[in-house]
């Protein structure tokens, strides 16, 4: 390695790595069994074998991308402890609960995904599997939902006193339930489900761009983009909830993230851009007023600037663009969605046409790149800290040598397990096509099954 | 020993460990008995017991491990400074063959292409992943780690040194197998697959006394790393003697082709004896001499929050492994594979 070994930086950025290929996997694997149960739902309220066989299809994908969304949930898990012992020994003492519930929410998903996947044929009333599906809904939620309350926690620790380093007076549920929670979990929770939808409805697009006119990819589309519509729409409204949970609590993340430097009232809110030597925004598009409204509802809402932070306590402020990534993907997926469902809606106008299906198909991976952003602007706004105003990164990090090997060792393992996900998708589904799959399940083109 | 929170946290955890300890075993086991057989052109006879039993289950079987070390933060956070400083490459190894062999099992299974290097890698990391989880418990008895000036270091010439610790790593590899192949011998029979029964009785038998007999070369092996340790042990005799009597039963059974089932108990038996007899007498230690039970301990509050989780878990955790088992283990029909 031609940098100094710094235990610390490197620490960062294994921790860094591990979470980018995680969080890919974590957030599928909290959106799509939801998708799965509303299409094994909608099969059997419509007595439709299609959206059956879209569950079908949807888990039987799924169960590969869970399989490494375990993996490498226990290796983040170990990691933690291995590279982060000085903050995991406070952690275990404050915010041990909700890490050690999530383990039980996982616990039971992976009971009843094992049954679920094993029991399609086994039960004469298909109601009886469908049940077996909302338990994996559930714990997969309650998953994101536990593990955000503990990131939640890094960014509003409370629940603790801290007297002379030794940490008393500990009330794990105050430090659950911190102020970051309530906006945190929502935003987490509900873009899983939109990026999920996204990801779904891009492989209808393809498949219809590519000239397979099946109405069960339709129905693919139509399910996924009413979805997505529904959830854009949530998140837009969380998001506007934790722009003012930032004003309120990480004034200095909300500043960082607009190149606010000026403390005043009536902020514009601004986008893109470059930032000269001297902190001069240039190239960017104002928005007046809305960086007030967004903190505090108001146009006359005073936004505390970077100035009037001590320097040293300030995140990089790169961040302003992963925040853009994150604001300006969102609307997109919500314009698009709720494009289609509009077009869709009007009888005459053809929702399928293909400059729509190219955008929805380019919303899988931008709906992706928006939950990256997301993460590395929350996660590198909070810097220095680990635990806000508490402990730093660099408290927290290891001592130990060997991190840069450890980097060089996992990078490899997750581009091998990256890339034959991939192959082993591909060939799934390429093998065995919609089309192909239909016909022997015996399923008409217009949905029904054939008397035999 | 008193019962307070220290001993209820603690043996909350290590009850998840065994259980780690049994279902993983039976895990890797298979997945090595699968390779091996695949090489010696013997699979077809137990290809299926395999796969059936371990598709459905092999999520769950890592979750154990994950409850056990997040649990132990949790409960004990100080281990996270002291393990996790020191256990970082030993560690990573474990996190890089569990990573293996999670996904390549997945990907071979729903991929639905067979392969030689997928079912080498399956194999493989089955022995290698005990292998490197049980130089945690080897540590533990103190003399690898050192701190100096605040920071805890891992003592790699003598971990790779010292014959406690290989014999440990032996020790694992053997109980792996015999416990495996005693569990598919079990679960063979309820197939009333009788070819598949014949070859893994036999592996049951061949790898029965490599592991108690490893187990008491380990016992002594103990003697001259950690003597309080091994006295303490002493103490409680008796316990390692429920453990060897139902080994001793357990091969009985298997010998005389009866009673599978009892055999396989039996075997749990066995090591849930000697399991508890190692960690009961380790205490209050968790690394020697650094770290016990009661310094490492969470605050009250956190420990109350805990166990009041794990009850609630438990109520729901139950059912849902009962059904399962019922579904998966227990339905005759299922297991002959006519479901």
């Amino acid at each position: 390695m031609f940098l100094e070994y710094d235990p610390v930086l490197y620490s960062r950025i294994l921790t860094a790595l591990t979470l980018a290929f995680h969080v890919i996997f974590a957030t599928i694997g909290v959106g799509i069994p939801l998708m799965i149960a509303i299409a094994e739902w909608m099969g059997i309220k419509r007595n439709d074998p299609h959206y059956t066989l879209m569950a079908r299809r949807w888990a039987r994908g799924f169960v590969v991308t869970v399989a490494v969304g375990v993996v490498t949930g226990t290796a983040i898990g170990l990691q933690l402890s291995l590279l982060w012992p000085n903050f995991m020994q406070a952690a275990g003492h404050t915010i041990g609960l909700p890490m050690f519930m999530e383990t039980f929410a996982f616990f039971f998903e992976a009971i009843f995904l094992g049954i679920y996947l094993y029991t399609w044929d086994r039960f004469k009333s298909k109601l009886k599997h469908f049940l077996l599906v909302i338990p994996i809904v559930i714990g997969a939620t309650a998953s994101a939902f536990f593990i955000s309350t503990v990131n939640a926690f890094m960014n509003a620790p409370q629940g603790f006193e801290l007297v002379n380093g030794i940490l008393t007076d500990v009330s794990p549920l105050s430090a659950m339930f911190n102020p970051a929670t309530p906006t945190k979990i929502s935003h987490v929770i509900i873009t899983c489900y939109l990026t999920s939808s996204f990801i779904l409805g891009a492989i209808a697009a393809i498949n219809l761009l590519k000239g397979k006119n099946h109405v069960y990819h339709k129905k693919v589309l139509h399910l996924t983009m009413l979805s997505a519509a529904i959830f854009a729409i949530g998140t837009a409204v969380i998001g506007d909830l934790s722009g003012k949970y930032l004003h309120e609590y990480q004034p200095e993340k909300l500043a960082a993230a607009e190149w606010h430097f000026e403390t005043e009232r009536e902020a514009a809110l601004i986008l893109g851009g470059i930032l000269t030597e001297d902190n001069e925004v240039r190239g960017a598009i104002k928005i007046p007023y809305a960086l007030s409204i967004l903190a505090g509802g108001t146009p006359d809402t005073v936004v505390v600037g970077l100035n009037d932070f001590p320097e040293e306590e300030l995140p990089p402020l790169w961040i302003h663009y992963a925040f853009d990534v994150m604001v300006f993907i969102g609307m997109y997926l919500a314009a698009i969605s709720i494009l289609f469902v509009v077009m869709n809606w009007m009888k005459k106008w053809n929702a399928f046409n293909r400059p729509l299906l190219w955008a929805v198909f380019a919303g899988g991976p931008l709906s992706m790149l928006a939950i990256q952003s997301g993460w590395f602007f929350t996660e590198v706004g909070r810097q220095p800290w680990i635990l806000n105003q508490v402990m730093t990164v660099a408290e927290g990090a290891t001592t130990s040598q060997h991190v840069d090997i450890m980097l060089v060792v996992f990078a490899i393992l997750y581009l091998v397990l990256g890339v034959t996900c991939v192959k082993v998708l591909r060939r799934m589904f390429k093998n065995n096509p919609v089309e192909h799959e239909l016909e022997e399940r015996g399923i008409t083109h217009s949905g029904n099954r054939k008397a035999n | 020993m008193t019962l307070n929170y220290e001993v209820v946290g603690i043996t909350v955890l290590w009850t998840f460990l065994y259980g780690y300890l049994i279902v993983a075993s039976v895990d890797f086991g298979a997945g090595f008995f699968s390779y091996y057989t695949k090489r010696t052109k013997k699979n077809h006879l137990i290809h299926n017991i395999i796969q059936r039993y371990l598709s459905p289950v092999w999520e769950v079987t890592n979750v154990f491990l994950v409850f056990f070390f997040i649990g132990i933060v949790g409960f004990f956070p100080d281990t996270a400074y002291y393990y996790g400083t020191a256990l970082l490459v030993p560690g990573s190894v474990a996190i890089i063959l569990l990573a293996i062999r999670g996904s390549y099992y997945a990907f071979a299974t729903y991929g639905a292409k067979e392969s030689g290097l997928y079912n080498f890698l399956y194999g493989a990391t089955g022995l290698l992943i005990p292998a490197s989880l049980t130089t945690v418990l080897t540590i533990s008895e103190g003399g690898y780690v050192v701190v100096e000036d605040g920071n805890v270091r891992l003592q790699y010439g003598e971990l790779f040194g010292s014959l406690y610790s290989w014999g440990v790593v032996i020790l694992a590899i053997v109980s792996v197998l015999f416990i495996s192949a005693s569990f598919l011998t079990y679960y063979a029979s309820r197939a009333k697959d009788s070819n598949a029964l014949e070859l893994l009785r036999k592996y049951a038998l061949i790898w029965s006394f490599p592991s108690i007999g490893m187990g008491v070369i380990v016992f002594f092996l103990l003697s001259k790393r950690n003597l309080g340790h091994f006295q303490n042990m002493m103490d409680i005799w008796w316990v390692f003697a429920i453990s060897f009597v139902a080994f001793i039963i357990a091969t009985y059974l298997i010998w005389n082709r009866r009673n599978y089932g009892t055999a396989f108990v039996m075997v749990m038996i066995q090591y849930f004896a000697a399991f508890f007899g190692y960690g009961a007498s380790h205490l209050p230690y968790l690394l020697y001499p650094y770290l016990t039970i009661y310094d490492g301990f969470t605050n009250e509050s956190m420990a109350i929050a805990l166990i009041i989780a794990f009850i609630a878990g438990l109520l729901l955790l139950i059912p849902s492994l009962y059904l399962l088992m019922r579904l998966f283990l227990f339905d005759a029909d299922y297991v002959e594979g006519k479901k």
